[in-house]
């Protein structure tokens, strides 16, 4: 699977650089549209939502139960349409949770596995590499629908303002906040453009883009480690996985991004 | 840990409570920012080199930003004004006197990225990071768009001998600017290299002498 993604990986690279050569300079931006349009033909992210989809099926754990009653916000059992709205309050669990935080819930509550546990295990090991199975999974049932995440319950409403208050918060050595980078339109990072996430950013961009395989380490990447990995640069301490602080930020991105149809899962670099 | 986060999930039910009985649109300003504290000393944890403390901790310049970003509105001008003094007064002037190293070592601290997060270690060397936002030279076209374009930054500022006295406050400014953003601009994007301890005394000589020193590509 990897040698082969890398050849073909190699191959769209050659193909880029030849298509430039040929024709008139693109910009880099151009270029990197065109290989990203190249690679989402055959995104290996569907290998992770049918993991996810058996999973999901699978009677598994100390309680032999599947997932197929766990209510991620629509009802038992509903899922297409689910992922759209969260993050969301919960009256079970008398909190504001996420995809993510609410699928290791059902697999405590249904299936008997230990939740702390799970949130302990490094992204892409063990349960934590079905929670992001399960969560491709989930987000592919509501691909193309526009996110429309509540804000009637008054904690949905407190998550929104905290997880504002949490993405303009600039810390650590180097003084970023979620803001440095994504507070602006048309920026980006060395080569990479970087959506405004304090407005709609437009469909399956920013928090309409996630979870996604990313090519460049071969991993399926949930939301939660993408915003992992943005603490990790912005050279903060670490995201609890699940934690209230994510579970507000996500809110405050999702409530944000009203109106943009999810691409998850998408292929990214 | 368990007990934390009840205790906060009831934290947040009180301030909860308390927007609904007064009939009030929420939990006040002051009460949202109480409760983002205590979320954000809950959810993070030490890392390696990366501290709770990173978060926990926090001066009072980045604490009035953050809280003007979240108004959406501007520091006012004598508050600004009053932080920029004060981190002006942080910042550490080359010991020698000598404000430009090696453009080639600076170049290189430049285009790294690496140092301070949870998967580096205390002794790797720290980079610069600037090119992840910054325009330096010609030749390396993967460069951020954050921060504004540094190319033919000492040619543009008629800096043609580093040591002259004419070239004296520009010297002086791009130093400090390195060392610490926040003295020019209280809520400026920028890292502070120097005053964070990003970036050595050694360091910051080199990148100086990236953006100055006229045999470097920047001001060719």
């Amino acid at each position: 699977m990897k040698t082969r993604t890398l050849a073909a990986l190699a191959a769209a690279a050659l193909a880029a650089g030849g298509a430039a050569a040929q024709q008139q300079p693109k910009s880099a931006t151009q270029s990197i549209e065109e290989y990203r349009a190249m690679l989402a033909d055959g995104n290996p992210a569907e290998l992770f939502e049918a993991k996810g989809e058996e999973l999901w099926k699978q009677k598994r754990g100390p309680k032999n139960a599947s997932l197929e009653q766990c209510d991620l916000g629509k009802g038992p059992g509903v899922v297409k349409g689910a992922f759209v709205e969260l993050p969301r309050w919960f009256a079970d669990t008398g909190k504001v949770q996420d995809l993510e935080s609410r699928l290791v819930t059902c697999m405590e509550r249904l299936q008997g596995l230990n939740a702390a546990e799970i949130a302990k295990t490094p992204f892409g090991r063990g349960e934590m590499a079905n929670v992001t199975a399960l969560a491709t999974w989930v987000a592919a049932e509501s691909r193309g629908m526009p996110f429309n995440l509540p804000q009637s319950h008054a904690q949905e409403k407190v998550a929104y303002e905290v997880g504002k208050r949490i993405f303009f918060m600039r810390a650590g050595t180097h003084d970023f906040s979620c803001a440095s980078c994504h507070g602006e339109e048309g920026k980006r990072i060395r080569l990479q453009d970087l959506p405004n996430l304090t407005k709609n950013p437009g469909d399956g961009v920013g928090f309409a883009a996630w979870p996604a395989y990313r090519v460049s380490n071969g991993q399926m990447w949930s939301m939660q480690l993408r915003l992992n990995d943005c603490y990790r640069q912005q050279r903060f301490p670490y995201p609890e996985f699940g934690s209230d602080a994510l579970s507000a930020l996500s809110t405050y991105l999702g409530v944000n991004a009203r109106g943009a149809k999810s691409a998850a899962p998408t292929i990214k670099r | 840990m368990n007990r934390k986060m009840l205790a906060l999930g009831a934290a947040v039910v009180g301030v909860a409570a308390v927007g609904c009985a007064s009939m009030s649109p929420g939990p006040s300003t002051a009460e949202l920012d109480k409760l983002t504290q205590e979320m954000v000393k809950a959810s993070f944890r030490s890392q390696g080199i990366a501290k709770v403390e990173r978060v926990t901790d926090i001066d009072e310049t980045l604490r009035l930003c953050n809280a003007a970003d979240v108004a959406g509105k501007q520091l006012d001008a004598a508050t600004a004004k009053r932080l920029e003094e004060a981190n002006l007064k942080t910042v550490k002037w080359p010991s020698d006197g000598k404000f430009l190293g090696d453009w080639k070592q600076g170049e290189q601290i430049a285009q790294s990225g690496r140092g301070l997060t949870w998967t580096d270690t205390a002794n790797a060397a720290n980079g610069g990071n600037c090119y992840n936002c910054h325009q330096i030279s010609k030749e390396e076209i993967s460069f951020g768009t954050i921060g504004p374009s540094l190319y033919n930054y000492g040619k543009l500022r008629g800096v043609t001998d580093p040591n002259s006295p004419a070239a004296k406050p520009i010297v002086e400014y791009t130093w400090g600017k390195i060392y610490n953003a926040k003295a020019y601009n209280a809520c400026s994007n920028m890292p502070r290299a120097g005053h964070m301890g990003n970036l050595t005394e050694a360091q910051i000589k080199h990148v100086m002498a990236l953006l100055l020193d006229p045999q470097s590509p920047v001001n060719k």
